[in-house]
């Protein structure tokens, strides 16, 4: 069901892994069968512009990333990012409230919007005849919004009605957000993307206004077109409407206050009358693929994927399949993050299995890859794996738009992104071992418990 | 959140239906849809297409959960869990592997009225995929471990929803609508019924269901009509000839009535349900272009600006077609704060007998008609698996091959009468409402 409205899609965990998985599998789309390839150039504004071409169907995507997210807030102000980008669907001076949504409707055309902890992206697919039209009303919202408080207070009540509706009446969400507060201490990637409530509910014209004018400029966006176009008309579609916006400051470099090193074991534990069957996750911080080693994140994302990510993995296979003590469980890594990323692993018991069972059984297959490796088999297939989902992932533009705009709006470039199958194809077991190693370290992690209440409510 | 009129391939048109072709235009779509028939007569509908280099195979047999026999409820989806868990002579974990070395990924899965499976591969290593996926649906081979162990997990999820407050208010919501009708059973089982299911079940069900009279295939990519007669043959040629389906009654959903389930939450969960149209009915776009304007639109409808924009009592709220084999509706559906429930209740009620006086006005309906004209193509084109979800479902509802290049004048030549008798039709009845909360009118929470 389309739960989408301004919809603010928080781009973690397994998602991210997702799409870092199949993302960076454009690697290849460089010579896509059309012979085109992917053009990166920018504005003279300082906008940053990426045309993917694709011409299988006369449908183009098109996006903005702003280079700001909810870790760039302001202390006290969480939430604003977010609510900021449902503000950005109000009117401006030329254009009333739902008029470039109508337009969009009249084509046929869909358009959302999402925030993560590291950026904000707004986008539209449409026929290739109206990207001009859709350039044109997206960089009038960039800096021309009108901002009232009549607009703002009806707004506010619908992401308090977000948080309610993603957050406070799910269990999981709730044990997820305090995981967040507890594994990261000082990165702001603790607060919750969403804000928390009493932060959220103090939100006013004048943060909105402030966070706008920081933020909102040619010279922190990027452009990600990807569709039935060629690059010299998204360039001069882009000057004439985007290059008309006047460069703002010069934002300084996005420097969050990073982690101390980390030496406890936490526990979270949240009990819950809906919740019947207990479940657990371990979260270790690891390097993002911006904040890694070169070859790390590579490392990583093997290691989930060999661990636990499907089933075929090592965990999947030896506590669903062989020993039947698990009805789930697996393991992911989150490395699209400007600063440092995260790897879980989780379980939930199946039949008379206990929890502890699951976690124990869990932990001696890290240890056995931290003590043995993995085989050059398994290693094979995974990467086989990550090359094949980059072929599927040409499939569809929208995933390809994502994944450049995820990549550039975290740090990486079009280079990285091309050289990725490359850099994946080099990893060895040795890598895995070290990373495995150096990361999940149970001295250094968040185990989260979600439990039934006690005592047992009906 | 929940769907409701149950678990459905809802609302025609704008989200799911759709599709065109490669060569299409978003309006007047030249669709370059290829019937294919092998030589033991096995039609597909193919869309050839060689820019990238993957084959997506689409297909689905009458049934689903309808077909599950009284007392083995879960029976279709225990089923297409098992597909890929051992098939020919090969057990599950070398079917899983041969699988992964060759590149491809399969899933099969049910829903109320079919059993459908689904498959991509690389081009290049095709031949091994169909191999493979012609043994799952030929020749399962249901063995006692992965029925064990699919079966517990299945299992595992019911528990694990028990006291979920959502998930008992949706069975306590089928069951009002549906009465005795199979839609009105949990489409995944319960414990018990899940227990009595053997592996000779499970065969009968594959034998009655996995026939050709029923079979509708689609596929997408870099694969010629001729390689693909002989897949088509291989697949599906040694399947019996027809179905045995159990018969299932048409259903209308019992309206007017209020069904509670009192739970301390934070927000309560609207639904409202009334009468709908059957996707072959003559007036379906009518109906479709009305809902449309009513709540189908993300950020353009009638409710989104009078529940959201303007009031700000919720994050979302939307209205939608279900069209199920045997039964539709219309549904509205929102999650607002506990203490404003009634009021959001009041302005859903408002809008929709608004709508159903006066319909929309011609300039709503003129927008209307464009945006579903429009999106068809775009919700549709952009990827393999859209277009081969597409294709399917035309065949699914008999819509004729044809059916892109009619579809925009059938649209264009909706009246403004007929919306406006088809807002009568459904929302003048007095709706099914769901209600899932706090009981009383509580103290507002921060």
């Amino acid at each position: 069901m389309k739960l989408n409205t301004n919809t603010r899609r928080v781009l973690r965990g397994v998602v991210l892994a997702l799409v870092l998985a199949a993302g960076p599998a454009f690697a290849d789309a460089g010579k896509k069968p059309a012979g085109e390839e992917i053009s990166h150039f920018l504005l003279g504004n300082g906008m940053e512009v990426v045309v993917i071409p694709d011409h299988r169907a006369p449908i183009v995507t098109h996006m903005v990333w702003y280079k700001v997210g909810s870790a760039d807030e302001p202390p006290g102000k969480s939430g604003i990012a977010h609510f900021f980008e449902h503000l950005m669907f109000k009117g401006t001076e030329k254009h009333k409230a739902g008029e470039f949504g109508a337009k969009i409707a009249e084509i046929g055309g869909s358009e959302n919007a999402f925030t993560s902890d590291d950026f904000t992206a707004y986008f539209q697919t449409v026929s290739p005849d109206a990207l001009g039209t859709m350039m044109d009303y997206e960089a009038d919202r960039m800096r021309n919004l009108i901002l009232t408080d009549a607009v703002i207070g009806p707004e506010r009540d619908v992401v308090l009605e977000e948080r309610r509706s993603r957050i406070e009446t799910s269990p999981d969400a709730l044990l997820a957000e305090e995981i967040d507060a507890t594994l990261y201490q000082n990165h702001p990637y603790r607060i919750p993307v969403i804000g928390w409530m009493h932060e959220m509910e103090k939100l006013n014209r004048a943060d909105a206004v402030a966070f706008y004018d920081r933020y909102y400029a040619p010279n922190n966006a990027i452009l990600v077109v990807a569709g039935d176009v060629d690059a010299n008309t998204v360039r001069t579609l882009a000057e004439a409407t985007y290059g008309k916006v006047a460069r703002g400051p010069d934002l300084p470099p996005r420097l969050r206050p990073q982690e101390p090193e980390q030496n406890t074991a936490r526990t979270v534990t949240l009990s819950d009358p809906r919740v019947t069957t207990p479940s657990f996750s371990k979260s270790w911080l690891a390097p993002s693929y911006n904040t890694a080693e070169p070859g790390e994140g590579e490392a990583l994302d093997l290691l989930s994927e060999i661990l636990g990510g499907g089933v075929r993995s090592r965990i999947y296979q030896a506590l669903v399949v062989k020993a039947g003590i698990a009805s789930t469980a697996g393991a992911y890594y989150d490395g699209t993050k400007l600063d440092t990323g995260s790897f879980v692993v989780y379980g939930a018991p199946r039949g008379d299995a206990k929890l502890e069972e699951v976690q124990a059984a869990i932990d001696a297959e890290i240890a056995a890859v931290v003590k043995d490796g993995v085989t050059e088999e398994e290693l094979e297939a995974a990467k086989n794996r990550f090359l094949r989902s980059m072929i599927f992932a040409q499939d569809s533009q929208s995933s390809m738009a994502n994944i450049y705009g995820t990549a550039l709006a975290t740090g990486g470039t079009v280079d990285d992104i091309l050289g990725w199958p490359d850099r994946i194809r080099k990893v060895t077991s040795a890598d895995l071992v070290k990373a495995a190693a150096k990361y999940l370290r149970s001295s250094g992690s968040v185990t989260g418990y979600l439990l039934p209440a006690e005592p047992v409510q009906n | 959140m929940t769907d409701c009129l149950g678990k459905t391939r809802v609302f025609a048109a704008a989200l799911f239906l759709a599709a065109a072709t490669f060569l299409a235009s978003p309006v007047g779509a030249e669709v370059a849809i290829q019937p294919v028939t092998s030589s033991k007569g096995i039609t597909a509908w193919l869309v050839e297409d060689y820019s990238v280099p993957i084959v997506t195979i689409r297909f689905s047999f009458q049934g689903g959960h309808t077909q599950d026999p009284p007392g083995k409820e879960g029976l279709s989806e225990l089923m297409s869990g098992l597909f890929d868990e051992g098939a020919g002579d090969l057990d599950s974990d070398a079917f899983q592997t041969q699988l992964d070395e060759g590149g491809a990924e399969m899933r099969f899965g049910a829903d109320r009225d079919t059993v459908y499976g689904w498959m991509r591969t690389l081009a290049d290593t095709k031949d091994e995929a169909f191999d493979l996926l012609r043994l799952a649906v030929e020749q399962p081979r249901f063995d006692a471990a992965p029925i064990d162990r699919i079966r517990a997990q299945i299992v595992a999820g019911i528990v694990a929803s028990e006291r979920d407050p959502d998930t008992a208010a949706q069975r306590r919501w089928q069951v009002a609508l549906y009465g005795d009708h199979p839609y009105a059973r949990p489409e995944v089982g319960t414990e018990a019924s899940l227990a009595a299911i053997t592996a000779d079940d499970l065969r009968a069900y594959h034998k009655a269901v996995f026939a050709r009279d029923t079979l509708k295939v689609a596929v997408v990519g870099a694969i010629d009509a001729e390689t693909l007669k002989r897949k088509l043959d291989d697949l599906f040629g040694n399947l019996p000839e027809t179905s045995n389906l159990r018969p299932v009654e048409t259903v209308a959903p019992k309206l007017s009535q209020e069904v509670r389930f009192d739970y301390d939450l934070p927000q309560t969960s609207l639904q409202l349900a009334y009468p709908g149209v059957p996707r072959s009915d003559p007036e379906f776009f009518a109906a479709h272009l009305m809902n449309h304007i009513l709540g189908g639109g993300t950020f353009t409808s009638r409710l989104f600006d009078e529940v959201r924009e303007k009031r700000g009592l919720a994050y979302s709220v939307t209205s939608y077609l279900v069209t199920n084999k045997y039964s539709s509706g219309l549904v509205v559906s929102t999650a607002t704060r506990s203490d404003r429930a009634g009021e959001t209740l009041d302005v859903i009620r408002d809008v929709v007998h608004k709508m159903a006086e006066d319909g929309p006005t011609e300039a709503e309906l003129a927008a209307a008609k464009k945006y579903v004209i429009g999106a068809y193509a775009m919700n549709n084109l952009d990827t393999s698996g859209a277009i081969a979800t597409t294709l399917l479902q035309l065949q699914e509802e008999n819509l004729g091959i044809d059916y892109m290049q009619k579809r925009v004048a059938q649209i264009d030549a909706v009246t403004i009468e007929q919306v406006r008798a088809a807002a009568r039709r459904l929302l003048n009845a007095e709706p099914a409402v769901l209600v899932v909360g706090p009981p009383a009118t509580p103290e507002p929470k921060g």
